[in-house]
């Protein structure tokens, strides 16, 4: 394109090569769209692949029943059990620390150094990888505090590894509220926890909500850390939070999948559509529960 | 923050100040984390360091903590990973700039109303389906018959990686994009560019750092993924950078020790704890140099 500039020595021309510099354009444009055409045919190929080999094994008996060693009789009703008593329980972890911690960074904090430190390690929590967690939860949870490989210790590490995500989105919600909002409160003789809570809260709900569902879809399709930790693959009982061993939805299919045969290949594909259904119903939850939440806001 | 600005005359009763207590903890439990993480895998790295020397570790090219004899030389691993997140880095960067370009450049109603819901919904594909889809579709039906390799191979992990990736580079990229001032695109326009030279000369440059960014963070990410590479590039631990070769990452040495039936006290168990310091040290790394970079694009504007 050195046509393009007007270079000292040549003579700048009013168009020139507009044709061809046009085309360019053009042919970038192409391109982009290509990129994006590459990435629909990857995603429709990633879901038929899913469906066409998954959807043979995906019927009532295979949710409803137990793990067996034939993978025409298995089953993953304590998986799938194990994963949503596992999403309720990092959910109902993540609620009130994230919440307190975004609450604190966003609305109490003082502009200084400590400050700083914690939302400097905050961001650097989110990009530490998900299995270092792990080994943090298998210490901690499992040995230390000698919980052992249960649900509960497997929960707990998952609610470490989104917090940092539900803490940056809730302080998002909560800078998004206009600060008259504030200013009100504090009018009316609130004091700074009643005005958070009885003002500033409501406002910012939809978005932390949002962002504290879909943490929880994040934690339903998790399995590094809970390798780490020691969730067992091979489950025949419904999963206690405290005691016992646990298997979860994706821990399954890792456990199906790096067997060859045909037949684990499919029962693996039906459990991971078990999991993309079980994600997409969250998405439709953090949906609704915006809509909701937002029907009184009007700023 | 910019509530303190409004002073109260009255003392602030000890309610508000156990909920300001209770908040502060909330926020400082992270902390914690921090420092439990690094404390364990520095005192268990120590350990690992009594048995084998921290020098052959770092420096040695063979890996075998299974077969004797037993060999602990990281770079093995190292390699691995890297080549794995190289390749992801090919696939993801031009697809991720790309979609961003289109996104915050091109962007009609009708072409971001298709862009925005496929970057969120592969960004919200757990990674193991991924995997999933390397070992089931992409290595046997297309890989295989192209390029001869194996079920395992670096480039299927790659592949999968860059996919996974992709949602993250295009997203911190638009956002970059849009930070720059339209005067700066109204100027070029009005010298007579035509858009892809806005876009080429003006755009891009002026959103390096927010580019520079967004792949140093898929970068950090690639490396720490675990269940979409642990099924795709197999467990053979070697020194190579041969993409149509079987590899083993850091991420899945971890996975495999945790699942074998190794003890607790032994040497390979301990070494997990090394690996796993070097791959926290890689991510922490790449992440502050991301951070620098978005601070950068930040201020710029």
């Amino acid at each position: 394109m050195t046509t393009a500039t007007a270079t000292p020595g040549t003579q700048p021309r009013f168009e020139p090569a507009l044709m061809r510099r046009k085309m360019n354009g053009t042919i970038f444009y192409g391109a982009c769209l290509l990129a994006i055409a590459i990435l629909i045919l990857a995603l429709i190929a990633l879901l038929l692949n899913v469906v066409v080999v998954g959807l043979p094994w995906l019927d009532p008996q295979f949710i409803t029943g137990m793990p067996s060693r034939r993978p025409t009789q298995t089953g993953v009703f304590p998986a799938l059990i194990g994963s949503i008593q596992l999403a309720l329980i990092v959910g109902a972890i993540t609620f009130p620390i994230g919440i307190g911690a975004a609450v604190y960074l966003a609305e109490y904090a003082p502009d200084n150094r400590i400050t700083r430190l914690l939302q400097t390690n905050i961001s650097n929590l989110a990009g530490v990888p998900s299995i270092i967690y792990g080994i943090f939860g298998l210490a901690v949870f499992v040995r230390l505090l000698g919980l052992g490989p249960v649900l509960f210790s497997g929960a707990a590490t998952l609610a470490l590894v989104i917090l940092p995500l539900v803490i940056i989105a809730s302080i998002e919600a909560l800078k998004a509220v206009p600060q008259a909002q504030r200013e009100g409160a504090y009018a009316l003789g609130a004091s700074q926890w009643q005005m958070v809570r009885g003002s500033v809260l409501p406002a910012a709900a939809p978005g932390i909500m949002t962002g504290i569902i879909l943490a929880m879809a994040r934690a339903i399709g998790e399995a590094a850390p809970l390798v780490v930790i020691g969730a067992a693959t091979f489950v025949t009982s419904l999963p206690q939070p405290l005691q016992g061993g646990f298997t979860v939805l994706p821990i399954q299919v890792f456990n199906w999948a790096q067997r060859p045969q045909a037949d684990f290949q499919g029962v693996a594909a039906a459990a991971i559509i078990v999991i993309l259904v079980l994600i997409f119903i969250l998405n439709l939850l953090a949906l609704i529960v915006r809509a909701r939440l937002s029907r009184h806001i009007q700023w | 923050m910019a509530a303190q600005q409004i002073q109260l005359t009255r003392r602030r009763p000890w309610s508000e100040r156990i909920i300001e207590l209770l908040l502060f903890a909330a926020a400082a439990l992270g902390i914690l984390t921090t420092i439990g993480i690094v404390v364990i895998l520095v005192v268990q790295t120590l350990q690992f360091f009594q048995i084998v020397n921290p020098i052959d570790f770092l420096t040695g090219t063979v890996w075998s903590a299974s077969i004797q004899p037993y060999k602990f030389g990281v770079l093995a691993l190292v390699s691995g990973t890297l080549l794995v997140a190289i390749i992801a880095m090919l696939i993801g960067t031009p697809l991720g700039l790309l979609s961003a370009i289109l996104l915050s450049e091109y962007s009609s109603n009708r072409v971001r109303n298709v862009v925005k819901p496929v970057l969120e919904t592969i960004a919200g594909i757990p990674t193991i389906v991924l995997g999933f889809f390397a070992i089931n579709f992409l290595s046997p039906e297309i890989l295989q018959p192209l390029f001869g390799v194996g079920l395992f191979s670096a480039l299927a992990g790659g592949i999968v990686v860059g996919i996974l990736v992709t949602p993250l580079i295009a997203s911190i990229s638009e956002d970059a994009m849009r930070a720059v001032p339209r005067g700066l695109r109204e100027g070029a326009y009005a010298m007579g560019a035509t858009k892809f030279e806005v876009v080429r000369k003006v755009v891009l440059p002026a959103a390096v750092s927010g580019v520079m960014a967004s792949i140093i963070l898929a970068m950090s990410r690639a490396v720490g993924e675990t269940m979409a590479v642990v099924l795709a590039v197999g467990t053979f631990p070697q020194f190579s950078f041969n993409p149509l070769e079987s590899v083993q990452t850091m991420t899945a040495f971890i996975v495999q020790i945790v699942q074998g039936e190794t003890s607790q006290g032994s040497v390979q168990f301990l070494s997990l704890f090394a690996v796993a310091m070097v791959l926290f040290v890689m991510t922490f790394a790449l992440n502050i140099v991301s951070a620098w970079f978005v601070r950068r694009y930040r201020t710029a504007y």
